[in-house]
């Protein structure tokens, strides 16, 4: 569990729309969900959360609509839309290709 | 959609701040919980929740800016702040709107006029196709054009599609009460045409209907058909009766229709060319226009018309010697005697406006000082530097904004007023000022000079931000080191202002002293005491010459028998100021002559006349009453024609006549008569001949009274005395000669221009004065604790007011010198406008600059003096 890595502001992004693929969610969902995935390697400096959330809904990825929380208090829900949904591939395909492109520098010795 | 949800977030932003508000907290409870689920106190669980949680207030402020429309909330908020803080200093606001709105407002009414005279085209179909022909003479240079010459330039041009002319005349129309003088022209068929106007009632002129042969028919003008006809319709083919003869009534012009050059003529008659000037090709009485063919530039048409006059020339060479040819754009014919004022009117309005943007600009400037220290505090508090620029360029804004509005309120009632101003002969001849106002043009000239205030004003605080550290405003004794940002371009600006205000009573002082000397030309006459009054005669009636030299001297000897009556005298078309008149063309006696043209103006004034007017007769003897037809012809020259014709030898006794020294022509010449000035004011006198009345009447002549009473009074009883003679004599003209001489157009005009210049100038002074007092003060108020620790060492009340009055005095020589320099190159631009006058003319600039200079010093003075009065143990103390 080392110490938590500091996240760019494109790979934020990234991981919000993945974790919004699955289900929609509510903020603190979200960040739960993310610190839980990674086995707590990635913790979401949680004040870049939610200006993170409300880009994203800006530039019309993302969704929101208030709704009941589990223990019934009101919570803002976000869910992907269909723009989004291609957005995550384009991200996706952009982060692998940077992964392999790293690796394969590393791996000159 | 991005910009819809951002107009939402606009329009729903309380409710949005909520939902933000709400979700955060739901977040933090949430943390809370688990906090307090692994083991800490409420208290523990609550702050650890908000550490991690991160600044909420930035939290929420980034999610706020995250909405991309933010600006225009943050505008609307900026506004709504400089609303507070403009109202908060009610001083400030007040002065800074009254003088942006002072200057934009002048700027506006004289651009006003601008675009009503210079900007706007002519009224006419194509109007920039238009030209103004007529033929050129050595003596006149623009002269006008004889009937035949027209009609053979009409034949031989190819340079025009149509050509037409027009020609001044007065008629007296029988109405109900009696006869009544009208001003009307005489034109060819195709004139309307020409210009591209068709009658809104009736028809136009058929082709063909000029000639003398054809019926007698006259279009009337809008005016005249509403006042002589009622405005009824049925005015269409019935006839009226002018000067005695029937004319049938064709049309009538619409009523906007004008034409300056005779902006009065309220019937306009076929020309019928007939009688011995309109058909001798020697007699020149009319105005060409044209219109130019496709593609055909002034030059070109000048070029073949002046080719057109050589050959003429050589076909009639007694006649046309010397004629040349003339043609420019009927627009300079029309406003080429105001282009020069208007000119010079805006380019006054427009310092003034400069003045006062400065003048602003440092008010500014000043206001910003003098919160330095809240802006630093703001900053220290997380506002961007972007932000507070924005917030101090919208404080600009709105000052901008609300000058801009009242500018344009008040600029409406100013052009009111500045054309009512002028009087109705002046507007007659300017019918392009009707209707004056603003409009589109106005409109986008005052959204120029706001922009351009409004971008001064927002780039002022950028740059007095970026030049100054913000944080050394929260240090302390930062007042002391005062502002030497301020320092240096503030004080400044107070130079430029006092140089912009040297350039506009220079100019004032310029054109005051043009008028005096234009009012006081030597006339070659006394004015004062002077009646006049014009004589039109029915030829019907008066058709012989002897009726109208019995009528001449009844006329004389009746009024010369009214009370209050000196003398009397008759001239036909040239008495003082009223225009130059007839010209002929005089050949001598006794000497070589090879077909020059020897052109003088022609005049016929009774034997009393140059008494009257107690012009000096210099040498020989006056006409005696007796001298008409049945005596030998004589004359009398002026010194002008003397100079110019006998320099070296006597003129008395010589003889002269017209160009074939015919026997009935010859005159001799029995005296010389001192210049007397008959043009305008300012143009030269030319050679004149003064022949009697009673061998040459006219059956319109002037007559002149000198009165021992004032002259306004006698005025009724000349009008009555002419009509108990013959009621059916038209009068019109009645006014003095002093009047004549104040209300001529050049008078009139000098006179404006240098009023309102010199309300410009009074204006500039003010500013610049306050401008300078303001900055002198501030500069005191600054080194208030300087000139305690001076004065608490000793020194003298002198040396506190050299320094003060030192800073001041550089400011002032520099604003008068850069001013002095700038007024030359200014005075030398509208040199035009000078009579009398050079543009550097010293004792004029000398006084100007001493009256700026003692007002300066003065409202250095004051604050000076308060310096001095300053307790050095209460300076010592001032933050």
């Amino acid at each position: 569990m080392g110490k938590s890595i500091d996240l760019l502001q494109g790979t934020l992004d990234l991981l919000i729309l993945k974790t919004l693929a699955l289900e929609p969610m509510h903020g603190w969902g979200i960040s739960q969900r993310i610190q839980q995935i990674s086995q707590d390697s990635l913790q979401v400096q949680q004040g870049s959360l939610y200006p993170a959330l409300h880009r994203l809904e800006q530039q019309g990825w993302i969704d929101s609509e208030w709704g009941a929380s589990e223990n019934n208090r009101r919570a803002k829900y976000y869910r992907l839309t269909v723009s989004g949904r291609k957005q995550l591939e384009v991200e996706t395909a952009k982060w692998e290709r940077l992964s392999v492109a790293v690796s394969q520098i590393l791996a000159t010795a | 959609m991005k910009l819809l949800r951002g107009l939402r977030a606009l329009f729903r932003k309380e409710e949005l701040n909520r939902q933000l508000s709400d979700e955060v907290t739901f977040h933090l409870e949430k943390q809370i919980e688990q906090n307090i689920a692994a083991g800490m106190r409420p208290e523990e669980a609550r702050y650890a929740a908000l550490r991690r949680f991160g600044g909420v207030a930035q939290v929420k402020e980034e999610c706020r800016d995250m909405r991309e429309v933010n600006y225009i909330s943050d505008l609307v908020q900026d506004m709504r702040f400089s609303l507070r803080m403009l109202a908060k200093n009610p001083g400030f606001t007040i002065v800074g709107v009254l003088i942006l709105s002072l200057g934009m407002c002048a700027s506006l009414a004289i651009f006003a006029f601008v675009d009503a005279a210079l900007i706007k085209p002519l009224p006419y179909r194509g109007p920039s196709r238009l030209v103004a022909v007529t033929e050129t003479v050595a003596l006149l240079g623009r002269a006008n054009l004889s009937y035949p010459d027209y009609l053979d330039w009409k034949r031989m041009n190819k340079v025009f599609n149509s050509f037409d002319v027009w020609t001044g005349t007065g008629y007296l129309l029988r109405t109900a009460e009696g006869v009544q003088p009208v001003p009307a022209a005489r034109v060819t068929d195709g004139f309307f045409r020409t210009l591209g106007i068709t009658p809104m009632l009736g028809r136009d002129f058929n082709a063909g209907e000029d000639l003398a042969g054809a019926p007698d028919t006259v279009m009337l003008s809008y005016t005249a058909w509403q006042k002589w006809f009622g405005g009824k319709p049925s005015v269409v083919g019935r006839p009226v009766t002018l000067s005695g003869v029937s004319y049938t009534i064709v049309g009538v012009l619409p009523q906007d229709f004008q034409f300056a050059p005779r902006g009065r003529a309220e019937f306009w008659a076929t020309l019928h060319a007939s009688g011995s000037c309109d058909l001798r090709r020697s007699c020149h009485g009319l105005n060409g226009i044209a219109r130019l063919k496709e593609g055909v530039s002034v030059q070109a048409a000048l070029a073949d018309m002046t080719s057109i006059a050589a050959q003429l020339e050589r076909q009639y060479p007694d006649s046309n010697r010397g004629q040349g040819a003339s043609v420019v754009p009927l627009a300079d014919i029309i406003v080429g005697d105001v282009r020069p004022i208007l000119l010079t009117l805006l380019g006054g309005a427009g310092l003034l406006l400069l003045i006062a943007y400065v003048n602003v600009t440092s008010l500014l400037l000043a206001r910003s000082e003098g919160r330095k220290r809240e802006m630093a505090v703001r900053e220290a508090l997380g506002a961007s530097s972007w932000r507070l620029v924005r917030q101090f360029a919208t404080e600009g804004l709105v000052l901008v904004a609300i000058s801009t509005t009242l500018a344009l309120v008040s600029a409406e009632w100013i052009i009111q007023i500045l054309t009512q101003l002028i009087p109705p002969e002046m507007m007659a001849g300017m019918p392009y000022l009707h209707g004056l106002g603003l409009n589109f043009h106005v409109f986008v000239f005052g959204g120029a000079i706001s922009l351009l205030a409004a971008v001064l004003y927002s780039l002022t605080p950028i740059l007095r931000f970026s030049w100054s550290a913000m944080r050394a405003g929260l240090a302390e004794g930062g007042r002391g080191s005062a502002g030497t940002m301020w320092r240096r371009v503030g004080s400044n600006l107070v130079a430029v202002e006092l140089a912009i205000a040297m350039v506009l009573l220079a100019g004032a002082g310029l054109l005051g002293k043009s008028f005096y000397r234009l009012l006081h030309v030597d006339l070659g006459f006394e004015p004062d005491h002077l009646a006049t009054l014009e004589v039109a005669v029915p030829q019907v009636r008066y058709g012989k010459d002897a009726q109208v030299v019995a009528l001449g001297r009844e006329v004389v000897s009746r009024i010369g028998g009214l009370p209050g009556v000196k003398s009397v005298g008759i001239a036909i078309q040239g008495i003082p100021l009223g225009g130059n008149g007839n010209t002929d063309w005089i050949r001598f006696v006794g000497r070589p002559y090879n077909g020059e043209h020897n052109e003088v103006n022609e005049r016929h004034v009774s034997s009393a006349y140059f008494a009257t007017l107690h012009a000096s007769l210099l040498r020989g003897r006056n006409f005696t009453d007796a001298e008409d037809a049945s005596k030998p012809r004589v004359v009398i020259i002026n010194r002008a024609l003397a100079r110019k014709y006998f320099s070296g030898e006597d003129p008395l006794g010589k003889q002269f006549g017209n160009d074939a020294l015919e026997p009935e022509s010859l005159k001799e010449i029995i005296g010389i008569v001192d210049d007397i000035r008959e043009g305008s004011l300012d143009s030269e006198v030319m050679p004149a001949e003064y022949l009697p009345f009673n061998q040459g009447p006219d059956p319109y002549f002037a007559i002149v009274v000198r009165t021992s009473q004032s002259a306004p009074s006698v005025l009724p009883a000349l009008d009555a005395a002419v009509h108990q003679i013959d009621p059916d004599l038209g009068t019109m003209g009645e006014t003095t000669m002093v009047e004549r001489i104040n209300d001529s157009a050049t008078a009139y005009l000098h006179r404006s221009t240098a009023w309102l210049i010199g309300g410009f100038a009074a204006l500039a002074l003010l500013l610049g004065v306050v401008g300078l007092y303001g900055v002198i003060a501030y500069s005191v108020g600054q080194r208030t604790r300087e000139i305690g620790v001076r004065m608490a060492l000793g020194a003298q009340r002198s040396s506190v007011y050299r320094l003060i009055l030192n800073e001041a005095g550089w400011l002032i020589a520099v604003g008068i010198a850069a001013g002095l320099i700038c007024s030359v190159v200014a005075a030398t631009l509208m040199l035009k406008l000078l009579f009398g006058t050079q543009a550097w003319d010293v004792p004029t600039l000398a006084a100007v600059a001493a009256v700026l200079a003692a007002s300066a010093l003065l409202a250095s003075y004051i604050p000076a003096r308060r310096a001095t009065k300053v307790d050095p143990m209460v300076a010592l103390r001032y933050e």
